[in-house]
């Protein structure tokens, strides 16, 4: 202001608004400083995050797609007998058929290397289509079985043919035995739906992550269940019911103590409360969704109070004031405009829950289970320690799928956010 | 017309509704109002004036014991309706605020619809045993709060979509709807044009013949328009009450008369 000239005149001093002062364009320096940070910021984390999605998009595509051999093969009654069928011949008979394609292998000596490019699974694919069907032994059928890792690599392009053979997987001969199939029109690389509808196995080929997800499942419903209520009950007494004294103050920074414990903390709490003291199964997605839930209770706490914080305080007067008593207030007013918030609150807390690895792994939900749990209370991993045990695991089939497995995992997170992000938008605040 | 009155006035003999004797309140420790004394008649228009932050609404609020629900708030003294201490522990003020209704200096509509607003209170007191006695009340209640003309069609639309004065009759008629004995009002035709404002009037006029009403204004026309009795409060102390008529003409206090007269505000 300093710097406009009086004209002289006397009267109130004037300047125009296009005229330019050093103290504007201080102020538009500090204006630009400001937002150049901003875009800074956000252009690193977006890196950082492209760098992570990129990562694991070029080590984990390939294990969304699975190669696979088409055989005919020719259920020989000699092998295949209907009065034995779990433990029929069923690897005799794909070998056969396979052999039948390499005219340069030995069925003899060869049979066992032969045997090899299939996976050790593909046997079982062949029992499941003749027990639902026992009037096919002894016809010739079509059938598409997985591929072993090791070929499974090689037709990938992840084996190097060019490196000496005793450093590779498979030698000369094996890749000369599967590039004739491959040119035959044998090999196939469809899309892997093995990996969601598969349990885990030994072998890479075949291991898929239903296990992983119906125990996530569970995990996560008994955990919903369980913090959803108690969370809500809690935050409404405490914001709506409890008086406000040093006790209740004390309780309110527990709680956000609680919300800040390191989840190890929690899996340790659990496996000497949940599995040593109360003795509840090992593994089991019910004890994992007990864990869970006793981290997700003081987020759902704190959001919900905030949410019902939020709900302006002329509601609340206006339903006092026609005579409503206190319950029929919360529950008929404040309760469902804070509806929105808390369901936020509460779908963050379970992407939170659904990413924890630590308390799951101290309550021995990284077993090696090879089946889906059929409930709570089975045997079973969830999808973080699904990823831990296969980034623990040297094949290099297990190296894509660990991180197939974790983009299915930063889906799923994206779409519990994405929905919270949905709900909060469409119930935007209507006062 | 102010004749007219005061010559009903003087015929009848209203019985007190509402009687406050040693009325003090503290929000802490503020001493918000102070030893106050007022008889409030059935059938009658009582208006409280006085500057702003005065109490107006704090003692307004002690009426329907509104002011249990701010936690530093303490109220002592005694306030009895129709000879029962509204302030006893065995009194439920829930079943208080059904009888003394409230209406709110700000329009507070709930986010529901505009026939829900009005049924609410209906609906959870079990005044209406079927839909059709509900509806009968919810447009009676629109009608009495002069604003069933500009609803009628639209009473599945949200009421918080409403103008900030048909929402604020919307609150009169949902006040009116639970019956009460006793109708407070805390400014309510701030947020009023002169025509809301008249039809508000005239209904305040019209719910005297049923019910006590109570009325904080800033006003002073208002009050002399709307009023028989009125209550000039200062500073937390009531410092005259009497006749609408007498406060404005002949007030005893000279502070009163600064204040109608424009002096302190
Ligand atoms: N919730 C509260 N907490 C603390 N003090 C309060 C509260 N409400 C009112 N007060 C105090 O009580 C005194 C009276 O307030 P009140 O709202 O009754 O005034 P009023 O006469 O209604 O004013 P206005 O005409 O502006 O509405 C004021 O000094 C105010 O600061
Ligand atoms: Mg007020």
């Amino acid at each position: 202001m300093a710097d406009i000239t009086n004209s002289g005149t006397g009267g109130p001093r004037k300047s125009s608004l296009t005229e330019s002062s050093a103290k504007i364009a201080k102020r538009k320096r500090a204006d630009l400083i400001l937002q150049g940070f901003g875009i800074g910021a956000i252009l690193t984390a977006f890196t950082v995050l492209f760098i992570l999605v990129a990562s694991l998009v070029s080590t984990g595509y390939t294990a969304f797609v699975q190669t696979h051999v088409t055989l005919q093969v020719f259920v020989d009654p000699a092998e295949v007998a209907e009065e034995r069928l779990p433990r029929g011949g069923f690897q005799e008979v794909l070998t056969a058929s396979l052999l039948s394609n390499l005219p340069d292998a030995d069925p003899e000596s060869d049979a066992r290397a032969v045997r090899n490019i299939l996976s050790n699974g593909a046997q079982f694919y062949l029992r499941d289509r003749i027990v639902a069907n026992p009037s096919l032994i002894g016809q010739t059928i079509s059938i598409t079985v997985p591929v072993s890792d090791p070929f499974d690599q090689l037709n990938k392009g992840n084996v190097d043919r060019a490196t000496p053979e005793a450093q590779r997987r498979v030698n000369d001969r094996e890749i000369g035995w599967f590039d004739a199939l491959d040119t035959a029109g044998m090999i196939a690389t469809p899309l892997n739906w093995g990996l969601i509808t598969n349990a885990d196995s030994r072998f890479p080929e075949l291991a898929g992550l239903r296990g992983a997800l119906v125990g996530t499942f569970w995990a996560l419903l008994t955990c919903f269940l369980i913090s959803f209520p108690i969370g809500i009950g809690a935050a409404i007494y405490l914001e709506e019911f409890a008086p406000k004294n040093k006790l209740s103050d004390f309780i309110e920074v527990n709680i956000n103590n609680l919300a800040a414990v390191p989840s190890v903390v929690f899996g340790l709490l659990a496996l000497a409360v949940f599995l040593n003291w109360f003795g509840l199964p090992r593994s089991a997605p019910f004890v994992g969704g007990l864990t869970l839930a006793l981290m997700t209770m003081p987020t759902i706490i704190i959001a919900t109070r905030a949410a019902l914080k939020a709900v302006p305080p002329s509601i609340r007067e206006a339903a006092l004031g026609v005579g409503a008593s206190k319950q029929q207030v919360v529950f008929g007013h404040v309760l469902p405009l804070a509806m929105p918030g808390i369901l936020t609150g509460t779908i963050i807390g379970l992407a939170q829950a659904l990413g924890e690895t630590a308390p799951l792994l101290l309550i021995g939900m990284n077993a090696f289970i090879t089946s889906a749990a059929s409930s709570p209370f089975d045997a079973s991993t969830a999808l973080p320690t699904q990823i831990f045990i296969w980034a623990d695991s040297p094949e290099r089939g297990f190296v894509s799928r660990t991180s197939a497995a974790i983009l299915v995992l930063l889906g799923f997170l994206v779409l519990m956010n994405g929905m919270a992000i949905y709900l909060r938008n469409k119930f935007e605040r209507r006062w | 017309m102010n004749d007219m009155r005061l010559t009903e006035r003087g015929v009848e003999t209203k019985q007190i509704k509402m009687k406050a004797r040693g009325v003090e309140v503290f929000y802490g420790d503020t001493h918000a109002i102070k030893s106050v004394d007022v008889d409030i008649e059935d059938h009658t228009v009582t208006a409280f004036i006085g500057p702003s932050g005065c109490g107006k609404s704090t003692f307004l609020r002690c009426l329907n014991r509104m002011n249990d629900t701010i936690d530093i708030c303490r109220v002592t003294g005694d306030i009895h309706l129709d000879g029962e201490d509204i302030y006893d522990p065995r009194i439920d003020p829930v079943q208080l605020r059904a009888k003394v209704g409230m209406v709110f200096q700000k329009p507070n509509p709930f986010p529901k619809s505009i026939y829900d607003n009005v049924a609410y209170g209906p609906k959870i007191h079990g005044l209406a045993r079927t839909k059709a006695e509900l509806d009968e009340i919810v447009e009676k209640s629109l009608r009495r709060a002069a604003i069933w003309n500009e609803v009628k069609d639209r009473l599945d639309a949200p009421g918080t979509g409403l103008s900030g004065g048909q929402q604020q009759r919307l609150c009169i008629a949902r006040a009116v709807a639970t019956g009460p004995e006793v109708l407070l009002m805390d400014e309510p035709c701030s947020a009023l044009d002169p025509i809301a404002t008249a039809q508000v009037e005239e209904l305040i006029d019209e719910l005297r013949q049923s019910y006590s009403v109570v009325i904080v204004t800033h006003s002073m026309q208002q009050a002399a328009r709307v009023s028989q009795k009125t209550a000039f409060f200062h500073l937390g102390t009531l410092v005259e009450f009497g006749e609408t008529s007498k406060i404005f003409t002949n007030p005893e206090d000279p502070r009163t008369e600064s204040y109608i007269t424009g002096r302190i505000g």
